[in-house]
């Protein structure tokens, strides 16, 4: 059991400041991510891109943000539960509430803060009618455990990193064939990624087919073939022991849908005039995940309600302690031992 | 004052038609405009060409069909693309799209096995 003043679920940059602003106030922090790195969206969807709206950067690219949050927090040793979805909530006999993943890791707080955004990261999944019934049986939408694709065919699909990292590594390793199949003939990958995967197709290591996709499955209770359209609309069968469809991922809300919290419009109610407090009590919710009337859905003012809401979690946590504001300038910034 | 609209119509993914007045004078785009009449768009890049959750099927010839390289590198990614496919956040409101007509592609399937 993890035990903490503060669960953070969600380690985006909402997540990770508020580590920050918990910690002036001598309150410790765990963040519990579904994705495997801090970050949320800004290391998931855009860590190239530009930011303009953060007070005192004219620009700064969102991956950049997360290292300098990174580097603000690292006094407050914040821990992570990092690749996990936080599936479940509950209160002990103390009222102390216990967050469970769905690996099972439990967590123990007396406060929770939900800062998940949009919700977990999850696979996009190929509209092919039977591929549920693949799925574990040679379809995967992650690579879990690389080691089980050894001396296999398998077959790739995707034109991003993640498709064009995994066709190289498997490539380079221990598969028996390794089949890209992308439906352009360019990719979004990093160059480099793509001129290697260019040059391993040269050289006959890896079965490169552009300007096609996958279509069908087929196989006896396991995945054994693959049907690939092409634009001249030929259908071509290549076996197959795994296809990993590899798209990207999109966000859902999530377990947290199913927690007994207001929920309109995908995101969680909360009380704007206070606190950011949820309808139960000792759980917030703040940044993109939530909605109140006049909401706004951008980073800077995730950070303002991280703020505001560890005020009243040092509240509910320390019911006798008086608490003051400190300014950072006057009393610096003391990290935990 | 109403120069400054014009007139989209869309198809949600029941069939249902709804005329939207488009401000050309807010900088804004497709996918926003779809949001802020609360129609099922996630739009969840915010605008970037990354996700493709706001694709729409052009149904009129007020649109070029032609997409950019990060939208056509997306669209690639994308499943139930076709010829009339672009994404919604790269269509700018402008005087030229009076009358545009688009459909919403289906929602993006996701494997929720959390």
């Amino acid at each position: 059991m993890i035990k903490t003043d503060i669960i953070i679920i969600g380690a985006g940059p909402v997540g990770l400041f508020t580590v920050f602003e918990a910690g002036l106030l001598k309150l410790r922090c765990h963040l519990i991510d579904s994705l495997p790195i801090p970050g949320g969206q800004c290391a998931e969807i855009y860590p190239k891109k530009p930011i303009y709206d953060i007070p005192g950067y004219p620009s700064i690219l969102a991956g950049d943000l997360v290292d300098n949050l990174m580097t603000q927090i690292k006094p407050f040793k914040p821990s992570f539960t990092l690749g996990e979805t936080a599936t479940h909530i509950e209160r002990n006999d103390e009222g102390k509430f216990i967050v469970t993943t769905k690996q099972g890791t439990k967590h123990e707080a007396p406060v929770v803060a939900i800062a998940g955004g949009l919700g977990v990261f999850i696979p996009r999944k190929p509209p092919i009618f039977n591929i549920k019934e693949f799925e574990n049986k040679g379809v995967a939408y992650i690579v879990k455990d690389p080691e089980i694709y050894r001396n296999k065919n398998i077959v790739i699909s995707g034109g991003g990193d993640s498709a064009l990292d995994w066709a190289l590594f498997f490539a380079n390793n221990f598969s028996k064939k390794v089949t890209l199949i992308h439906r352009s003939q360019s990719f979004r990958a990093h160059l480099d990624s793509v001129q290697q995967a260019m040059n391993m197709a040269e050289k006959g290591k890896i079965n490169l087919i552009l300007d096609a996709e996958v279509i069908g499955l087929d196989g006896n209770n396991k995945l054994e073939k693959i049907t690939v359209k092409n634009k001249s609309q030929e259908e071509i069968a290549i076996d197959s022991d795994y296809w990993l469809p590899l798209f990207g991922l999109t966000p859902k809300l999530g377990p947290i849908a199913n927690w007994g919290l207001e929920i309109e419009k995908n995101a969680i109610v909360v009380n704007n005039a206070t606190d950011y407090s949820t309808n139960i009590d000792g759980v917030y919710a703040i940044g993109d995940v939530n909605t109140y009337p006049g909401k706004l859905k951008l980073i800077l003012c995730g950070f303002h309600e991280a703020t505001i809401m560890v005020q009243a979690a040092f509240k509910k946590i320390h019911p006798n302690k008086n608490n003051v504001l400190k300014y950072t300038t006057v009393s610096g910034v003391n990290g935990f031992d | 004052m109403e120069n400054n609209f014009v007139k989209i119509t869309v198809t949600d993914r029941l069939g249902k038609e709804h005329n939207l007045d488009a401000p050309t004078d807010m900088n804004m785009n497709l996918m926003e405009l779809c949001k802020s009449y609360e129609l099922p768009v996630e739009g969840t890049c915010g605008g970037m060409a990354m996700c493709a959750s706001c694709q729409v099927y052009i149904e009129s010839n007020h649109v070029s069909l032609k997409r950019s390289e990060d939208e056509q590198a997306m669209l690639d990614e994308a499943w139930n693309v076709q010829d009339n496919s672009r994404l919604g956040c790269q269509i700018k409101l402008t005087p030229q799209i009076n009358g545009l007509k688009v459909k919403l592609a289906p929602e993006i399937a996701a494997d929720e096995d959390w």
